[in-house]
């Protein structure tokens, strides 16, 4: 008796063959590299977890001195993020579901464009432009609403602070984040907005009950690249923010805890030794808070995978 | 409540293109009226008319006039969404919301009208309405679950749970089981026959079986060729479109001759 499989060869054809290795190096690269950079940061942050380590008087130990930045770090990236989500939405509604065609693929494309400008380019502007303009809201804020702890304190005279950083970074990922939204709102099928429009919605109830939990996943995507972006965020952070190691909630006064990203750019340079080791101790921190991050995101998009429509 | 429509030289416009011409009708209510023609004739554009969803396309217009108990639907001061909460519509491809559950889904459109429902409202208008829909049995232990958990057939029965839960005036199916195996087809059928006890029930169909077996009116349309305009070319009572039409064209169709 022949059976089938056992004899037959599957015909391998070149072309499979050629993508289907390209694609596993590509994918073990990625793997590779990611297991590389994570070494490295370990090894080279070793020497600062050694008790006996000397850090030059610039820090008593690595918890006390990691700390502050790693609350800097969330601190800003969360303000970013709390408004650049809500505004990402509202520009993404409005070009996939109300702008006219035209006029939506002219912000498309001022989108994309300011996407493209260097980050140094948003610190730059931040401090000489959106600081000193928003100074006065912000005297007008702690006048006014200084009894939330978030808006009390001594005002900075300068507008470089941690709610200016907020709306610089907020600014920043705001393109990437709109644009990646309004791809997934435009992908919202046809039959389900039909389905809600034909049972009585309202354009705004349709969105509600169709375009938004449709885009649910994306959004939290977008989300986790935008906070990506923020949290390793560099040169705007350090050019805005007049920095210091503590920690501290209030968004309008010149003690701002700084980021870790920003915190190494500017001592690295003439750090030696332990200390230096501790910088990178501190860039590991950030790796591994970005790494959890980004899990906690598939977690929350799988938990409700069967509700996604994709299936 | 159970509505008449009446449809007075209706034409149904895609921007400039003429898709529907002139039709004159009055849908009886408590009766189930199938729409039937060769494909193209303009059978979904004019039943998409009677609850205003042709006009949610870019550039889709109606002219001449339709009237729901004598009320004008098409009045300036109406609200098209006031008018789709009064007839439901089922999709030729079924389409429950895939982020919501089951029990969800059906509340869905009843929801839109009034926001809060306690929950025991809630248990009892989900049961009701399945139970409309003859979907009870089959999801009673799984309300939670997303509705795209369904077979095709059953989702296409939540679409109609859904529909009927508003208790709507008219119910329209475009095509409700042209994706459906012959079970399904045939639980729907029965269904149909149920909801004309209630609605007035607007069935597009490509079977002429289906047609025959449970309309009670049927309306013949034809499109001259491509590019022009549907008509209707002949409406009356079932038995008597099938059996003893009084136009050749309907006659050709209706016995499965062509041309
Ligand atoms: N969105 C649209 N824009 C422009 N023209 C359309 C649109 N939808 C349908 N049409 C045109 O209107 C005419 C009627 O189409 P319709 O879908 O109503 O036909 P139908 O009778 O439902 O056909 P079928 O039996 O295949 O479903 C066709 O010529 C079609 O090309
Ligand atoms: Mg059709």
């Amino acid at each position: 008796m022949t059976t089938l499989g056992g004899q037959v060869k599957p015909k391998v054809r070149l072309g499979d063959l050629v993508f289907s290795r390209a694609a596993s190096v590509a994918g073990i690269g990625i793997l590779i590299t990611l297991a590389a950079v994570a070494v490295f940061l370990f090894i080279q942050a070793l020497p600062a977890l050694n008790p006996e380590a000397d850090f030059s008087g610039k820090a008593e130990n690595p918890i006390s001195y990691v700390t502050p930045y790693v609350f800097g770090t969330l601190y800003g990236s969360i303000i970013a993020l709390a408004i650049a989500t809500p505004l990402a939405i509202g520009i993404a509604l409005y070009i996939s579901h109300y702008a006219n065609r035209r006029f939506s693929q002219i912000l498309g494309y001022i989108m994309d464009l300011l996407a493209a400008i260097p980050s140094v380019v948003y610190g730059l502007w931040g401090i000489m432009v959106l600081a000193p303009f928003l100074n006065p809201t912000y005297l007008w804020l702690n006048e006014n609403l200084g009894w939330i702890p978030l808006f009390a304190g001594q005002v900075s005279a300068t507008g470089r602070t941690m709610l200016t950083v907020g709306i610089v970074l907020a600014i920043m990922v705001l393109p990437i984040m709109a644009a990646l939204i309004r791809e997934v709102f435009l992908q919202t099928p046809r039959l389900h907005e039909e389905a809600a429009l034909a049972l009585g919605a309202t354009r705004w109830e349709m969105i509600k009950m169709a375009v938004l939990p449709f885009g649910r996943p994306g959004i939290i995507s977008s989300m986790m690249l935008g906070l990506g972006r923020a949290l390793g965020e560099t040169m705007a952070v350090a050019l805005v923010l007049s920095p210091a190691s503590i920690i501290n909630f209030a968004l309008l006064t010149s003690q701002n805890s700084n980021t870790i990203a920003a915190n190494i750019a500017l001592h690295f340079p003439e750090s030696g030794g332990d200390y230096r080791s501790l910088l990178i101790a501190s860039g590991l921190m950030l790796f591994l808070i970005t790494m959890l991050i980004n899990m906690l995101a598939r977690y929350i998009i799988s938990r409700r995978a069967e509700f996604s429509g994709a299936n | 409540m159970s509505k008449r429509i009446e449809l007075k030289s209706l034409n149904v416009y895609y921007s400039k293109f003429l898709a529907v011409e002139d039709v004159n009708m009055v849908i009886e209510p408590k009766a189930i009226t199938a729409f039937i023609g060769p494909s193209g004739c303009g059978k979904s554009t004019l039943i998409r008319t009677l609850n205003r969803m042709h006009e949610v396309i870019p550039g889709a217009y109606v002219e001449g006039s339709l009237t729901m108990d004598g009320e004008d639907i098409y009045a300036a001061e109406v609200d098209p969404v006031k008018v789709r909460r009064q007839v439901g519509m089922v999709f030729q491809r079924p389409n429950p919301f895939p982020t919501m559950s089951i029990k969800e889904n059906v509340l869905s459109g009843y929801k839109l009208n009034n926001n809060r429902m306690s929950k025991s409202d809630a248990d009892e208008l989900t049961e009701k309405a399945l139970v409309g829909a003859n979907l009870w049995n089959e999801v009673k232990d799984r309300l939670d679950r997303p509705g795209s958990s369904l077979s095709g057939g059953q989702q296409q029965r939540l679409c109609i749970a859904r529909a009927i839960a508003v208790e709507p005036d008219v119910i329209l199916m475009d095509e409700p089981t042209s994706a459906l195996d012959p079970i399904s087809t045939a639980a729907i059928e029965d269904l149909a026959v149920e909801l004309k006890e209630k609605f007035t029930v607007v069935i597009v169909t490509h079977n002429m079986q289906q047609a025959s077996r449970i309309s009670d009116m049927t309306a013949f349309f034809n499109i001259a060729g491509t590019g022009m305009p549907g008509k209707l070319i002949e409406y009356d009572r079932t038995e008597k479109i099938f059996s003893n039409p009084t136009q050749k064209q309907t006659e050709d169709y209706v016995s499965g001759r062509f041309g």
